[in-house]
């Protein structure tokens, strides 16, 4: 029993230490730390990848801040309200997929927007980064563990729908990840290796098949990973100027806003996707190894919570979450480092725009009320 | 909720969930450590790589083209200069779809499919990324001001300025200054690749191509940072380049256009030599081109039209014009027959209107048969033959020199070879010898082949500038300054390196001269004597004279008349009639200038070109006599 859960049942709570009053409020503070940490960094880097006065850099302020609210409001809720409405959730997220097929707005050649009367526009795939491995959890919960052959069957259905909704939008990158945040729950609910092995075989064996699955541009890009030289000019153009941003910097980097390959444009999508690149570059590998770090603490702990979880769904679902987030980290920063082929997949935290920090906060928002809120 | 009968084992669920747990963790960290080698590869073991990559991608030295030497004529008048020229280039780099912004184009301006065909063509040479492409070559006010109104929507497009090459007379002088033309891939192949970096033009013909090398000037560059976009964001260094030499040339602008004026629209040229120092004062080849055309481009058929035309406007008649010199090499021949002894000035033979070899039946005939004088010029002696232009005179007179000896002595006064100081392009025109023809047709020397050669036809071939040369050195009496286009420039040139002067004319005495220029001033002046008697030019050009001119005609065949045909100017087709002739200098006593005039098929030279020749001698001395 730690000494935070004694502190927990002492009545009033005042005068208790900052982090006293942050279990208070259902937040961990460890991994709050980390997270602003995280948060703080991008902002920094994002205001040299930005132009001077430009108006995103207030955009991307009031959307952490809504990322921290959305974190603090999902550590309020009790994990057995997650635990309840995950089907409901889910089946929602599904419904709005369909729907984005049918009706989604169309933006640079993808149907990943729904522009639903009185909402504003939102992607629904990224609510089923959270929705998918929820509802993995919660039908694995009930289940005797490590899962039986037709209960994996179930899972993988569940996974399968909603990712497969999505990489037909295109949008290949999400697919995956929120299949990944899906399997992830799969692996931790302890399916046995033989039929994860066998499952790798059965993929490997159709690797050749898929390659015809993949539009041309996917089949570019990874073409492109083995070779970027073959296009500098076209596909190889990005992947060329991200490690020559990285490379450059060197140990300690250029130095804040003394980056010439992003401020002079070279980087591709420096503001977003590649904005590692940018790190690499003006703050050198001292600087990644930094922000490294934090996102490890934030794994390390996340794991540690759920390790620590009191049922099978918290545990699960915080696991899962855990697991995704790295998953993100990773093919970022494999993806601008050259050594994964380009897939849209943005630096969590760290890039600019989209819904994804707020669905990622509202994700560790449930890990600290797993962590917090363990009588239920 | 469950239907499954098995008990759940949470305390094995947690263990196994705390096993896999710790697994992915190391399984992660794992990942995150190949991250790390990923960046210490990057950045810590190929940084030196990336780091030059780096300084690559944003730095970029750009040459700089130095603007061009102008040209002046002697008074000062400028013949060719620089002028911007605002082009529509393209960087396809920045173009997602090319062919969609082309039409864009279209709309705004005048693309023709020629203008995108040439753009394709630059597309497709090396060059630097970014480097924007030619699309359109000149741009006029209005173009600039449609494509600044639509410039948000024409991402790619840019609107670049240099400096061009202007002249301003058009085709006035194009033969005579020649031309620069864009630079082209078979130019760069022979060009110093560094110093036309940045040139996008050069010296084609004339004294363009002549010059080059000291008009050019020398290449300078900047090293600037420039974004991805190819802008340049700052200049880091600045190497100017240092413009190419300024020149005067001999050339007298406004000499050139009374020659022009004086020729009007006949095919022909004219050559006027300062005979003091050899400087061309004009240089004529008519038809010519607008040289304009060729810096700021021409439509295909603009072209084809220039290179195909029967009246060959790109060709120079003035120095590649190889012509039959005609009755003008007549004086050359009487000067040979006085040096070598076989007349003198006294010897008279009797011109009936036609010329025999001994024992051959071949009849040579007088340029007055055709008039049904076949009677001829009666006694002739050299002086008469000068200024009557009598052919049985000079049949006689070469059927009696060796042809070698003649032809050394006619080389003395230019004829078979380049004399010109920088007219590098000029032709030798053709000096036949006897090995010569072996060499050339196989055959011997006939006797008939002088007798020919004796009125400047056969083989014997010269240019406008060989003649006018030919009546400068005979208004020298004897002496040379060889024919050069160059009069001055700031510093030295380079390319101009004299060759050793040309000797004197050997042979004739001081008196020959006279008597000979006497004989020349008497084909001009000698008038108001009575049927057959006058100068032949006399009629044409010879009253209300100001000065004394020294000149004689020329006719030189185009086809050649077989025996016992009539010449019928009527019947034959205008490009095979004769060629009129006529080279003269001016003041006999005290020359100034001489000029050669051809006229194409124009017919007779006393009076179709000797008319030109003396408005061009007129064009020039009147205002130096009046200032007197």
């Amino acid at each position: 029993m730690s000494n935070q859960d004694f502190v927990r049942r002492m009545p009033g709570g005042a005068g208790l230490g900052a982090s006293g009053r942050l279990l208070q409020i259902h937040l961990d503070p460890l991994m709050l730390l980390a997270l602003l940490g995280i948060i703080g960094y991008g902002l920094v880097v994002l205001y040299s990848a930005l132009n001077d006065n430009d108006p995103l850099f207030a955009n991307q302020i009031i959307r952490m801040s809504l990322a921290l609210v959305a974190m603090l409001v999902a550590a309020q809720l009790q994990p057995r309200f997650y635990l309840r409405w995950a089907p409901f959730v889910y089946a929602a997220g599904v419904v709005l997929l369909v729907l984005v097929l049918l009706i989604g707005v169309t933006v640079k050649g993808s149907q990943r927007w729904l522009d639903l009367p009185g909402l504003p526009r939102f992607q629904p795939s990224e609510l089923m980064k959270i929705a998918v491995p929820m509802a993995v959890a919660w039908y694995l919960h009930e289940r005797s563990l490590p899962p039986r052959f037709t209960d994996v069957c179930v899972a993988l259905l569940i996974i399968a729908v909603p990712a497969g909704c999505i990489i037909l939008q295109p949008d290949l990158g999400t697919g995956i990840l929120v299949a990944c945040a899906g399997l992830a729950v799969v692996v931790l609910a302890g399916v046995y290796w033989r039929w994860v092995a066998y499952a790798a075989l059965a993929m490997a064996a159709a690797a050749p098949g898929l390659w015809f699955v993949l539009q041309d541009y996917q089949r570019q890009r990874i073409l492109t990973l083995f070779d970027p030289e073959s296009d500098p000019l076209g596909a190889g153009w990005n992947i060329i100027q991200s490690t020559t941003a990285i490379g450059s910097g060197g140990l300690y980097g250029k130095g804040l806003f003394q980056g010439t390959q992003s401020h002079l444009e070279f980087l591709p999508e420096s503001q977003t996707d590649f904005i590692i690149a940018v790190i690499g570059e003006e703050l050198g590998f001292v600087g990644i190894i930094a922000l490294l770090a934090l996102y490890m603490i934030v794994i390390a702990r996340g794991l540690y919570v759920a390790t620590q979880a009191s049922n099978t769904f918290q545990r699960l679902l915080a696991g899962a979450l855990t697991l995704t987030f790295f998953v993100y980290v990773f093919v970022n920063i494999a993806m601008v480092s050259g050594l994964l082929p380009v897939v849209g997949v943005p630096l969590p935290l760290v890039s600019y725009g989209g819904t994804s920090a707020i669905t990622l906060m509202a994700s560790f928002g449930i890990i600290m009320a797993v962590r917090t809120q363990r009588a239920w | 909720m469950s239907p499954s009968l098995s008990i759940k084992d949470t305390s094995l669920e947690r263990r196994v969930f705390s096993g896999r747990a710790l697994l992915l963790f190391i399984v992660a960290t794992a990942l995150v450590l190949g991250l790390v080698v990923r960046l210490l590869q990057l950045q810590v073991w190929e940084y030196d790589t990336y780091q030059t990559r780096s300084e690559d991608n944003r730095i970029q030295v750009q040459p700089l083209a130095p603007p061009r030497g102008l040209i002046y004529d002697r008074h000062g008048v400028l013949l060719a200069d620089n002028r911007p020229v605002y082009s529509l280039a393209l960087v396809s780099e920045r173009i997602a779809d090319l062919d969609a912004l082309i039409k864009e184009l279209q709309g705004l301006v005048n693309v023709n499919d020629e203008d995108i065909e040439g753009f394709g063509e630059r597309l497709k040479r090396r060059r630097r990324p970014y480097e924007p492409v030619a699309l359109k070559l000149t741009l006029s006010e209005e173009d600039i001001a449609v494509l600044a109104v639509n410039r948000h929507r024409l991402i790619g497009v840019e609107i670049t300025t240099q400096l061009v090459r202007h002249y301003p007379l058009d085709s006035l002088l194009a033969h005579a200054v020649g031309s620069v033309r864009r630079v082209t891939e078979e130019d760069l192949q022979r060009l110093d690749p560094v110093r036309y970096s940045a040139t996008k033009f050069v010296g084609r013909r004339g004294v363009e191509r002549f010059y080059e090398t000291s008009l050019h000037g020398e290449v300078g560059y900047q090293r600037v940072e420039t974004d991805a976009h190819g802008r340049i964001r700052q200049v880091l260094e600045i190497n100017p380049p240092t413009a190419g030499q300024n020149i005067t040339l001999q050339m007298d602008s406004r000499l050139q256009i009374a020659a022009s004026a004086a020729l009007g629209q006949r095919r022909g040229a004219i050559v006027a030599l300062d005979t003091r120092s050899g400087g061309v004062l004009a240089m004529i080849s008519n038809p010519g081109y607008d040289p304009n055309l060729f810096v700021t481009g021409m439509t295909t058929e603009q072209y084809r039209e220039l290179s195909t035309s029967r009246d060959t406007p790109l060709f120079n008649r003035a120095i590649n014009g190889q012509y039959a010199p005609g009755s003008t090499f007549k004086p050359i021949v009487g000067l040979a027959g006085i040096t070598s002894g076989a007349i003198d000035w006294e010897e008279q033979i009797e011109d009936r209107g036609s010329f025999r070899l001994p024992g051959q039946e071949r009849i040579y005939r007088d340029w007055s048969w055709k008039r049904g004088n076949s009677g001829g010029q009666g006694m002739t002696n050299l002086n008469r033959a000068i200024y009557r232009s009598s052919n049985v005179f000079f049949y006689d007179l070469a059927s009696r020199l060796d042809v070698d000896q003649l032809s050394a002595f006619a080389a003395q006064f230019g004829y078979g070879q380049r004399t010109a100081v920088d007219i590098p392009d000029a032709s030798k025109g053709l000096l036949p010898t006897r090995i010569w023809k072996q060499g050339a047709k196989g055959e011997i020397w006939y006797p008939g082949d002088s007798v020919n050669m004796g009125i400047g036809q056969g083989d014997l071939l010269a240019t406008p500038l060989q003649l006018a040369t030919v009546a400068s050195v005979i208004a020298n009496r004897g002496s040379w300054p060889r024919p050069r286009m160059l009069l001055a420039s700031d510093r030295p040139l380079i390319e101009f390196d004299p060759p050793r002067p040309m000797p004197r004319v050997q042979g004739p005495a001081a008196d020959d001269w006279e008597r000979m220029i006497d004989s020349m001033e008497d084909v001009v002046h000698r008038g108001n004597k009575g049927y057959g008697q006058n100068g032949t030019a006399w009629a044409y050009i010879g009253r209300n004279i100001a000065y004394r001119m020294a000149g004689k005609s020329g006719t030189a065949q185009v086809v050649e008349i077989k025996q016992g045909e009539e010449y019928d100017e009527e019947e034959l087709d205008e490009y095979n009639r004769k060629h009129a002739w006529f080279i003269a200098f001016a003041p006999a006593d005290d020359p100034l200038v001489a000029v050669s005039v051809l006229v194409e098929n124009g017919g007779g030279g006393s009076s179709v070109a000797a008319p030109v020749a003396r408005e061009v001698l007129d064009a020039y001395l009147l205002p130096q006599l009046a200032a007197r």
